[in-house]
């Protein structure tokens, strides 16, 4: 279980942190900080934020079952064919290393499974930070989700329509990279890999979720992060988001698309880490 | 879009005005969308290149281009982003193409997933699950098909009554597997049952099933052991077996080595007007009768058989005393001599006469019962 710095390490020993590819640096007895990647990637999704925290928190990444460096063995289509089997997979995390005080970034459908993990455990967690969020994709009366039922099913199809594009042999196939020869080595890595059949399944329990009944019940301080412009969680479903959890900041970021911590991984850990230390009024 | 060409203007029907400005993402669909942003977006920021991405673009004309996308990320020399460079594919054929192939690609695991369940009904059919309880009698069987269990084997057995307290038991192994081996096997199951009402001796049956097979279409053939077995007042049971090509039953009595019934005949099938013949025994409580299949003793490790040595001390080490542990026991023990992966067909029935009468009410509760507790009828 033992880990050190710098750099990630994979933490060995346990059947869970197998699983879920747990990986784990920053200073040991440091006040943890987990980070939960959201439907169509993994925890490499994190590689430019997480470690901007690694100097003074317990930093610990890992990959939900199904996805990434998972344990493939370990998935099972009925547990996880609604959100509540990955809210399972954040809890089996946190109680597989025993943490506490836990500040839980999830990302994306992350951040809700992250709402019903500190729901589910609150003793373990001290805030949670909602990058993205959206509590419901398809609109419903009174509410903008942004989507309607028949994109979800088109985006279903989608997935059908690129079944080779979530196998694992995908990546390696993408050489050379001229402008930036020092990702030559990380081009041999497969990022998001995902068998079909699981990225479907996670898509239909993601984009057909509805957890807005859960927002109120959110026990600890919130921060919802909003993109600027972002075609998955537009800027109401964001302000729903934060109106609804009980004790939120919302900050707008001023990036565009769903993935800040990709897009602008400054501004994000910037905004997360102000937030967290107190720099922005709740 | 900073810059495109004039073949991507013609092919989405929109003027230039329309799309220079605009984010590529807002000409996709709403499930594209989706997809690209939550699944090629952070790869292309990850990998700086992503292949073949396969989308529906928005046509001026509100109709949809199926296209693929080839997009490179590039950066400066500081690493930060500059531009994404786009090859966009006209994919509407190989889109329809890729469908199609989807769909037979389902239809085919569906179909897969229906032939398996087929085979396995069709071979609980053939093969009773569970043997029936007979007053007296202890039955114990397994049944386990070569390999992965998607194909119907050709091994069965049955054990039915003939009379009040008198059972016949049969175990056979028809050549082959699969659909034609299944049509002999179902064809040879039920006409011994119609046999044994007709022949009292199991040599004639054999004989008579021998033509029966023999003049069948198929090219197939068959080994099989014949039980027929009366219970005695005194609570033995009185053995007549016959059998055709097929491994002799063990005899385990206590205190001594399991011992092989002497008795064979001819394989089943092959050539009209055979004779068998019949040994009698005495099977008393205690005493237990094993009929298996060629799956046992033809068990091979690395080329090496588990034979009939190895198959009686198995039997001689598990004893008679349990005789559902002696059957599931000695099936382990084959299945684990290969290694867990099962070339051929496994069958076993073993018999032992019940040394005391079960109560009256156990007795009455089963639906197959045929006589009452009268001890005249036994």
């Amino acid at each position: 279980m033992e880990t050190s710095a710098p750099g990630f390490t994979k933490v060995r020993g346990m059947d869970i942190l197998a699983r879920n590819n747990v990986t784990v640096q920053g200073p040991e007895g440091a006040q943890p900080m987990v980070f939960a990647h959201g439907f169509g990637c993994d925890q490499s999704m994190w590689r430019h934020v997480a470690p901007d925290f690694a100097d003074r928190y317990r930093v610990v990444t890992f990959d939900f079952v199904g996805g990434g460096g998972s344990d493939p063995a370990a998935y099972d289509a009925d547990k996880y064919a609604s959100l509540d089997g990955y809210r399972q997979d954040v809890l089996d995390v946190v109680r597989a290393l025993d943490l506490r005080d836990v500040v839980l970034v999830g990302h994306s459908v992350a951040a809700m499974v992250g709402a019903m993990a500190t729901i589910a455990e609150p003793e373990r967690f001290a805030s949670l930070v909602m990058v993205g969020p959206s509590a419901r994709y398809i609109d419903d009366e009174g509410y903008v989700g942004g989507f309607a039922r028949e994109d979800i099913d088109e985006l279903l199809e989608s997935l059908a329509s690129n079944y080779l594009g979530w196998s694992a042999a995908m990546a390696p196939a993408i050489v050379g990279n001229p402008d930036r020869p020092e990702l030559g080595h990380e081009l041999t890595e497969a990022f998001c890999r995902m068998d079909p059949d699981v990225a479907r399944r996670f898509a239909e329990a993601t984009f057909l979720s509805d957890n807005r009944d859960d927002l109120p019940r959110v026990p600890v301080p919130s921060l919802v992060l909003q993109c600027r412009e972002d075609v998955i969680a537009p800027m109401e479903v964001g302000e729903y988001v934060a109106e609804q959890v009980p004790d939120s900041t919302f900050v707008v970021l001023e990036a565009t698309g769903h993935c800040p911590q990709l897009s602008a991984p400054e501004l994000t850990s910037d905004a997360i880490g102000a937030w967290l230390e107190g720099r922005v009024a709740a | 879009m900073l810059r495109v060409n004039a073949t991507f203007l013609t092919w989405t029907g929109r003027p230039l005005e329309a799309v220079v400005g605009r984010r590529l993402v807002d000409l996709l669909t709403p499930g594209g969308r989706i997809f690209h942003e939550t699944h090629y977006a952070p790869m292309l920021r990850m990998q700086g290149a992503v292949h073949e991405i396969a989308v529906d673009l928005r046509c001026g004309d509100g109709s949809r281009l199926s296209v693929l996308l080839n997009a490179t990320l590039t950066r400066d020399e500081h690493g930060a982003e500059r531009e994404v460079l786009v090859a966009v594919f006209d994919a509407t054929e190989r889109r329809r193409y890729e469908q199609q192939l989807l769909r037979a690609h389902d239809e085919a695991r569906a179909a897969e997933a229906r032939a398996m369940r087929l085979a396995r009904t069709l071979q609980q059919t053939l093969v009773p699950p569970v043997p029936p309880r007979v007053r007296g009698l202890t039955l114990a069987a397994t049944y386990r098909p070569a390999g992965d269990g998607s194909q119907v084997g050709g091994d069965f057995y049955d054990v039915f009554p003939t009379g009040p307290d008198e059972q016949v038991v049969v175990l056979g192994d028809v050549s082959g597997k699969g659909v034609d081996a299944a049509v002999v096997t179902s064809l040879v199951r039920n006409t011994v049952r119609a046999l044994a009402v007709l022949h009292h001796r199991p040599s004639s049956l054999l004989a008579e099933l021998n033509d029966i097979v023999g003049f069948h279409e198929t090219d197939r053939f068959c080994t099989v052991v014949v039980l027929r077995m009366r219970r005695e007042p005194d609570g033995a049971w009185r053995v007549v077996v016959a059998a055709g090509g097929h491994p002799p039953p063990l005899l385990l009595r206590p205190g001594s080595e399991p011992v092989e019934v002497d008795v064979n005949g001819p394989l089943v099938g092959i050539l009209t007007d055979q004779e068998y013949t019949e040994t009698e025994l005495r099977l008393a409580p205690g005493e237990v009768l094993v009929l298996y299949t060629d799956g046992v003793t033809e068990a091979r490790r690395e080329g090496e058989l588990f034979g009939e040595d190895r198959l009686c001390a198995t039997v001689g080490r598990l004893g008679a005393a349990d005789v559902p542990g002696l059957v599931a026991g000695l099936r382990d023990e084959v299945v684990t001599y290969q290694g867990g992966v099962t070339h051929d067909d496994i069958a076993i029935v073993a018999v032992s006469p019940t040394p005391d009468v079960e109560p009256a009410s156990d007795r009455e509760a089963g639906p197959d019962r045929q006589a009452g507790p009268d001890p005249e009828t036994g």
